[in-house]
């Protein structure tokens, strides 16, 4: 169940969309040294997760492969002609419904009106909000607006797709529910991804590839393949290799405290 | 009983947690029922309030006259008001219908230069949203308008705006407008952080943005302020009759010259009843309509 008929997919996304930073730093105007020489990149069809304190940078990190955020020093290398972002709070703009803003990154991009209403019914099925299309956002729960924000973002198919903890909200089965519909949906488009999250298991679950990041200022003190296949059951948990990752990154991520 | 395991090969969520979030926002979107909410608690309070007023006036009206003519001259009882003033309601050249036909220039006037104050009051605010500099130039003079005792400046207005419908609706628009200006601005201005970020990433030009994202944040605070400058439109409709003789004449002028002869006391305070009538009104009808506005999605439009 893809968002978007799989022709059109074919031709709207570019397939070398890819992400890279080189030697990245931040330093915020006020002196706050926030990130310090990340170097990593993600390609198509990898899905590349940071996880470390909060504060460490991590939604900076995001802000700037954006380009919402500039003064860094480094490399910072994006395709950002089609870029998705989910933001760490749902963003929903209040005097629209659901479905309009659902079609709001879609109409933003000037996609007529039949066909943004057509991926955004897709979308809104994508998250199990069907049903609640005329809602305005004061009458949702915080995990629909959560899923609408991401059924908003989905609309337009990106290549690289920018995750800031958007399931950090929500209750522990919503959030295995929408991991599970993430990388369905990720084994079908093959976008680059960049997620970040609290959750070390949430993390080995969904990822190629996990990045730990240490207090600020944030630097990569851990850097682990995930071994598991594109195919993930949900009972992948409960395995032992599972297990011992999720130990390994989290010793990192108390040294990283430290 | 949802187990884990019914979810990892689900796929839909699990019945019980769509029924949780459905269940839930239908209370948390009910207005808070208060006491005194019922058909009692919301009319009698204002109706006792209203006989105190009348009890009071009265017994002022008694106290502080010895003669019967020093009191119809200075303050008459109520009820000579109503007789007096009101009476007869459909004679044309007296009573209700008198007042009513100056009433309808005042009406005339205060919603033309309420309609005036918003449009210009909101495109005045918009250009000082766009830039700081602007906004720096401008202001002082919104202020100023603000400020200005109108009515000593009124030979300035006559000789700029003449002395008919101009420089009344010239009146009702410097009073009116500071409070669209003010509101809107802040409206504007109060625009969350994310979601400029997310109109950038869409990269939505200056006008897009204003259009869907900025005036929507706007919307309540406008509404709030075309709630003030209504009240204030009132005023300036009736103040500006005190101080221009040509034109179409309002409720202001029937009021000033019943002013001028003590025999008139009961046509002037019905003339300044009938006025502040319309302001009530003028309150009531523009709140019900801002409020309806955004009333949808704006928590506000939950109260009262
Ligand atoms: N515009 C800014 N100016 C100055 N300092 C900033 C700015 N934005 C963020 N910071 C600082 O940079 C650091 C990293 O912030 P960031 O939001 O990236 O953290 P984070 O890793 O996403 O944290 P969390 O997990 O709590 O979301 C923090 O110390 C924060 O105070
Ligand atoms: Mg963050």
């Amino acid at each position: 169940m893809s968002v978007v008929d799989e022709s059109l997919d074919q031709a709207a996304r570019d397939t070398t969309a890819r992400l890279r930073f080189d030697g990245l730093s931040m330093v915020f105007p006020d002196g706050t040294h926030a990130l310090e020489d990340i170097s990593f990149s993600v390609a198509p069809g990898e899905f590349t997760t940071v996880v470390g304190p909060s504060g460490c940078g991590k939604s900076t990190l995001l802000r700037i492969a954006s380009g919402l955020e500039r003064g860094y020093t480094g490399g910072c290398d994006v395709d950002r002609d089609s870029i998705g972002y989910v933001f760490q709070d749902a963003t929903l703009l209040p005097w629209r419904t659901v479905q309009r803003n659902v079609e709001l990154n879609a109409e933003l991009h000037h996609v007529d009106k039949d066909e943004r209403q057509r991926r955004a019914a897709k979308a809104i099925e994508l998250v199990n909000l069907t049903g609640h299309e005329d809602k305005y956002p004061k009458q949702l729960s915080g995990g629909m607006k959560m899923r609408c924000s991401l059924a908003r973002s989905l609309v337009l198919n990106p290549g690289v797709f920018l995750f800031d903890e958007p399931f950090g909200a929500l209750d522990e089965i919503t959030r295995e529910f929408l991991n599970n519909e993430l990388l369905r949906l990720f084994a079908l488009e093959k976008f680059a991804a960049l997620f970040i999250t609290h959750s070390i298991a949430e993390a080995v679950f969904l990822s190629t590839r996990v990045l730990v990041m240490s207090a600020r200022p944030g630097r990569i003190i851990g850097d682990y393949e995930v071994p598991f296949g594109a195919e993930r059951p949900h009972d992948l948990r409960f395995e032992p290799a599972f297990a011992e990752l999720c130990g390994r990154i989290n010793d990192d991520l108390k040294g990283a405290h430290a | 009983m949802t187990t884990v395991d019914d979810v990892g090969s689900a796929t839909a969520l699990p019945e019980a947690a769509i029924d949780d979030e459905t269940g839930a926002p239908a209370t948390r979107v009910a207005p808070v029922k208060r006491a005194g909410d019922g058909f009692l608690g919301r009319f009698l309070p204002p109706a006792i309030m209203f006989a105190i007023f009348i009890g009071v006036w009265y017994l002022y009206s008694t106290l502080a006259f010895d003669q019967a003519f020093q009191r119809r001259n200075a303050l008459p009882y109520p009820h000579e008001v109503v007789v007096d003033g009101f009476l007869p309601l459909w004679d044309p050249r007296q009573g209700t219908r008198e007042i009513m036909g100056y009433m309808w220039p005042t009406i005339k006037v205060t919603l033309l230069g309420l309609g005036i104050s918003i449009v210009v009051g909101v495109c005045i605010a918009v250009v000082m949203n766009m830039s700081r500099y602007f906004e720096r130039a401008i202001f002082p003079y919104a202020v100023v308008a603000q400020t200005v005792p109108v009515l000593a400046i009124t030979p300035l207005l006559t000789q700029v705006f003449g002395d008919k419908l101009g420089v009344r609706l010239a009146v009702v628009f410097l009073i009116a407008v500071f409070p669209i200006i003010t509101n809107t601005l802040f409206g504007l201005q109060s625009t969350d952080r994310l979601h400029h970020d997310l109109f950038t990433l869409n990269k939505a030009g200056r006008w897009t943005r204003l259009w869907k994202l900025e005036l929507p944040t706007a919307l309540p605070a406008l509404m709030t302020g075309i709630r003030i400058a209504s009240g204030l439109a009132v005023i300036g409709a009736i103040v500006a009759d005190f101080f221009f003789n040509q034109g179409d004449k309002g409720i202001g002028f029937f009021i000033r010259v019943r002013q001028q002869k003590a025999a008139d006391r009961p046509d002037m305070l019905a003339g300044t009843i009938t006025a502040s009538l319309f302001g009530v009104v003028m309150f009531l009808i523009v709140g019900a309509i801002t409020a309806r506005a955004i009333r949808d999605w704006h928590d506000s439009a939950n109260h009262g």
